[in-house]
């Protein structure tokens, strides 16, 4: 096992094209399990063709246990990647897949069926080992694919959205295998997907990556709580966070964004923020759980009182759809709230955790208790022009 | 920058396995420089000397194209390859296209059919001359069968016939190509988009007229394919003029390969010889390049 | 398939096609019949009798006669064809192999020149080539016409093999590399066991191209270095003497059964790389 680090990695194609990726900087520790995510064509799957070797980088370094790799062909770089596409080589079963890589190695032929057996075992693919790929099903294959990985016992896995081609169920049942496996092998790895409930639930750290740039680099905690811009917040969260564009408004020294509902109106105190702030386009940013159905006993949060437009039941939860400020806004309530389309409910908002962003460049705006203390060390935040 | 010094704590074997395939590549590019394009540009100076039995470098400028165009012969050649050529392109294009529409219709042992329609391609157009040459014998040939048959007075002697013989060729050639032909459209018709047709059949039009307006204009790719790969056959057809005719009677059956062999090889006229096949080249030229121009241009455009 | 489905198997338009159908299965098949029929008899009766005319005595002099003159080049031919049809078949993979897993700047642009080089005219290669073959000391011999089969030969093996192995995802090369594979290594136990079909094809492809000529042949060989194809012309059209056809069509058989058989057992490999080559225009 070992660290990863990325110092200031970028990565042209050629002279005149734009970067693709730039001024990339992470770390992350011996055991760590990062995750990179990001829409299609932000980088990431360069960004880990790079780490693997399979691409040379135009400038920066990469450091596998403090050895600077970036010159170094794959195959000395100690890593195991598993693809997409599972890549598993047609012509040989599953045995000599798993065995390729040890056999280039010169491994000694013992040692090679112990490992086999090891990972076999593991991964529960025992009654697979003489069959092709081409007879295996999806998720089989995808367990080969990692078997193959994980007898190779490298420094650093890489995983390329290993669960992207398996059907919904499955993806599931797998995600949590991931994370098993994780907790028991305490490997290094690095993950990409597109999918930010994978990013959510298996990442120890999470970088966003938007055109080639790291939007922000931390805990899926701090990224959902905290996020550094407007890409990150809308990004992130399904339902996707609420957001309001306006001007803040001052009074008595302190700011307030105004709600209207068409019925009503509500004052949002946020605190005392740098001068000036009214004079610019702001946005409000709020996550469809932190709105709720106010309490009888009033608690001393603004609340607002407005019209359900469209309400989507889901199960689990019950979506309303309000407009606000002419926006329309998600309320993520409880189930077994059932408001008719028309009716008015009372809703209640929490100033504490309201984000605000700047219109123009995305970036978000110093803001009361809900912002705690950024990992500076990763956090690129991209001049996000507007959406 | 750094990861030029990081390039350099690259192992030995790296630094081989990045030379490698380009090592593995330039045996062949090689050849192909000096082999293709090489003796193509050779060939070229070679028609602007007065090289005869032997190469002689002596400058003439364009003399011996003047001599090409003064010599009857390399019309008579000409006029055949435009003859032979249209003829041979346009039959072999009805026939093919026109057996496999018919095949297309799910017909009982269509494989077996198939496998009949193409093994001429299999053969040597030396065989398939020799066998068409003792088939259009005059006097021995199919108008001796037919004769015997009952059609009395039937004649076929254009194989003699100056004005005639270039009937054969075509005859002869289209025997070997069409089924060529007819494999490729029958895997284009195999690939046409079956919702189209089935549109055009919910609208009422008949299944001809189906093939006619709707299937066979949207192979139209094929069709430019299969002119290019036959014209390229009619311009380098030379195995079929030997075996039948070797160019007669006298030249009447001549056409520019066995033209640029004869002079080149038979009778020492290199520098006239290196001009025809210059004169080919371009022919062929002149046929490749609007086509790849409109390729591309298509793509440009998709 | 466009015919309309469910309609009466037995309708007057489908005996139509079935009969043009069969009709052109007989005139493709005629010239074979014909000189299949004329091999076997003796010249007197081909003079007596007709195409189609059943042999009064089935003979087989013919064959015998034709064996004897065009024996030593029937082996010429298989001297010649064999080891170029092996060696362009490997160049032609390997190349295949870098053009389209291991690409680099110009080599796009290499298979831009060798593509239009598949329609090259070799007419004008001919004179330079033999020019280089005598410097070199191989005119007139098999030797010399294996070399000049390998190197025109080169195109379109090499288009095959790009073809097929660009459908090949370069994931399967990238988790090799990562496995610790070399160039090599990934050719002989990953690539290389995925491409029987394209082998088969272009085995057969080039077997049948190269026994088949008779351009190289006759101007590269002379004598006793000559093809089949070329001394089976010089048979046929020798002046001299009487016509023995039986001989002629016996002689044209030899020539052509070589690539008949193949194509019979191996046929569709062999329409494979037909549609092959015209696919890419």
């Amino acid at each position: 096992m070992a660290t990863l680090e990325l110092r200031n990695v970028n990565k042209t194609y050629g002279a005149g094209l734009p970067d693709t990726l730039k001024n990339i900087e992470l770390s992350i520790k011996d055991g760590e399990f990062l995750i990179l995510v990001g829409p299609s064509g932000c980088g990431k799957s360069t960004l880990m063709n790079c780490i693997a070797g399979l691409e040379n980088i135009t400038g920066g370094a990469i450091m596998i246990d403090d050895q600077d790799v970036s010159g170094m062909s794959p195959k000395d770089r100690d890593i195991a990647m598993v693809f997409q596409s599972y890549a598993l080589y047609p012509t040989m079963s599953v045995r000599e897949n798993i065995e390729f890589g040890l056999k280039i190695r010169k491994m000694a032929q013992s040692a090679i069926d112990e490992e086999v057996a090891r990972v076999a075992k593991l991964l529960q693919i025992e009654h697979l080992l003489n069959r092709k790929p081409g007879q295996l099903s999806g998720g089989q294959q995808q367990r080969v694919a990692m078997g193959r990985a994980l007898a190779r016992r490298p420094k650093i896995y890489l995983f390329d959205e290993p669960l992207s081609n398996l059907d919904a169920k499955l993806r599931v049942e797998m995600r949590t295998e991931m994370k098993l496996m994780h907790q028991r092998l305490k490997t290094t790895t690095v993950y990409v997907t597109h999918d930010q409930i994978e990013a959510m639930t298996l990442g120890d750290k999470v970088a966003v990556m938007k055109d080639g740039i790291i939007q922000q680099f931390g805990t899926p905690k701090q990224i959902y709580n905290d996020p550094a811009n407007l890409f990150v917040a809308s990004f992130i969260g399904s339902p996707p966070m609420n957001f309001i564009g306006l001007r803040l408004k001052r009074q008595d020294g302190r700011l307030m964004a105004v709600l209207d509902s068409g019925q009503a109106r509500c004052e949002l105190p946020l605190g005392v923020q740098d001068a000036g702030l009214e004079e610019r386009d702001v946005i409000v940013g709020i996550r469809p759980e932190q709105i709720m159905l106010a309490p009888h006993e009033a608690n001393g949060l603004p609340t607002l009182r407005a019209e359900v437009k469209v309400t989507e039941p889901t199960g689990p939860d019950t979506l309303v759809f309000v407009q606000l400020n002419d926006v329309k806004v998600c309320c993520r309530l409880a189930p077994d709230v059932a408001p008719q389309v028309g009716e008015s409910l009372n809703l209640q908002f929490d100033p504490a955790k309201v984000l605000l962003f700047d219109a123009q460049t995305g970036e978000r705006l110093g803001v009361g208790a809900a912002l705690s203390a950024q990992d500076s060390r990763g956090d690129n935040v991209a001049q996000f022009k507007g959406r | 920058m750094s990861s030029v010094a990081a390039f350099s704590k690259a192992s030995p074997f790296d630094a081989l396995q990045r030379w490698l395939p380009k090592l593995v590549l330039a045996p062949s590019m090689f050849i192909v420089l000096v082999g293709f394009y090489g003796y193509i540009l050779w060939t070229f100076v070679l028609s602007f000397t007065n090289s005869t039995f032997l190469p002689t470098y002596k400058w003439v400028g364009l003399a011996q194209y003047a001599r090409l165009f003064d010599n009857d012969r390399w019309w008579v050649a000409s006029k055949n390859l435009a003859v032979f050529g249209g003829m041979f392109i346009a039959i072999t294009l009805v026939i093919g296209v026109t057996l496999a529409v018919f095949l297309d219709q799910r017909i009982r042992r269509e494989g077996f059919i198939r496998t009949i329609y193409l093994y001429p391609m299999a053969l040597s157009m030396i065989v398939t001359g020799t066998a068409w040459k003792w088939l259009l014998n005059p006097g021995m040939g199919l108008d001796k069968l037919l004769r015997d048959w009952g059609w009395e007075g039937f004649r076929l002697d254009w194989l003699i016939d100056p004005d005639r013989v270039v009937y054969c060729l075509v005859i002869a050639a289209v025997w070997q190509a069409s089924g060529f032909i007819m494999a490729m459209f029958l895997a284009g018709l195999r690939g046409v988009d079956q919702s189209i047709i089935r549109a055009a059949q919910i609208d009422g039009a008949s299944l001809p007229r189906i093939y006619w307006k709707v299937v066979l204009p949207s192979l139209r790719p094929v069709f430019f394919s299969a002119v290019m790969i036959l014209a390229h056959i009619a311009i380098k057809s030379f195995d079929l003029v030997a075996a039948m005719t070797a160019g007669g009677p006298g030249y009447s059956s001549d056409l520019p390969a066995m033209f640029m062999y004869s002079f080149t090889f038979s009778r020492g006229q290199m520098g006239v010889g290196s001009a025809s096949a210059i004169l080919m080249l371009g022919a062929i030229l002149a046929i490749i390049v609007p086509y790849l121009y409109s390729e591309l241009r298509a793509k440009r455009n998709d | 398939m466009t015919s309309l489905a469910g309609k009466s198997a037995i309708s007057l338009s489908r005996i139509a096609i079935y009969a043009v159908l069969i009709f052109a299965v007989l005139l493709y098949l005629v010239p074979l019949v014909v000189m299949l029929l004329t091999s076997f008899k003796t010249p007197e009766d081909i003079s007596t009798g007709n195409l189609l005319s059943w042999p009064a005595v089935v003979t087989g002099i013919g064959w015998v006669k034709a064996w004897a003159t065009v024996d030593g080049y029937f082996w010429n031919s298989i001297k010649i064809t064999v080891p170029a049809v092996l060696v362009s078949t490997a160049i032609g993979a390997l190349n295949g192999y870098v053009l389209s897993m291991w690409r680099f700047r110009g080599s796009q642009l290499f298979f831009g020149l060798l593509l239009f080089g598949c329609f090259l005219p070799f007419q004008t290669v001919l004179l330079p080539a033999s020019f280089t073959l005598g410097k070199m000391g191989l005119a007139s011999t098999t030797t010399g016409l294996v070399f000049v089969h390998i190197v025109y030969g080169l195109a379109f093996t090499t288009l095959f093999f790009r073809n097929y192995y660009v459908s090949i995802p370069d994931a399967l090369v990238k988790a090799a590399r990562l496995d610790g594979a070399g160039f090599f290594t990934i050719f002989r136990m990953i690539i290389l066991p995925m491409s029987t079909p394209i082998i088969m094809v272009c085995l057969i492809w080039q077997f049948t191209q190269i026994w088949n000529d008779f351009l190289f042949g006759v101007v590269f060989s002379s004598g006793d270095s000559q093809p089949i194809t070329v001394a089976l012309n010089n048979l046929v059209n020798t002046s001299t003497g009487v016509k023995e056809y039986n001989v002629d069509m016996a002689a044209a058989m030899i020539a052509g059964l070589p690539t008949l058989l193949v194509y019979v057992v191996a046929g569709k490999y062999f329409v494979r790389g037909l549609t092959a080559g015209a696919v890419k225009g």
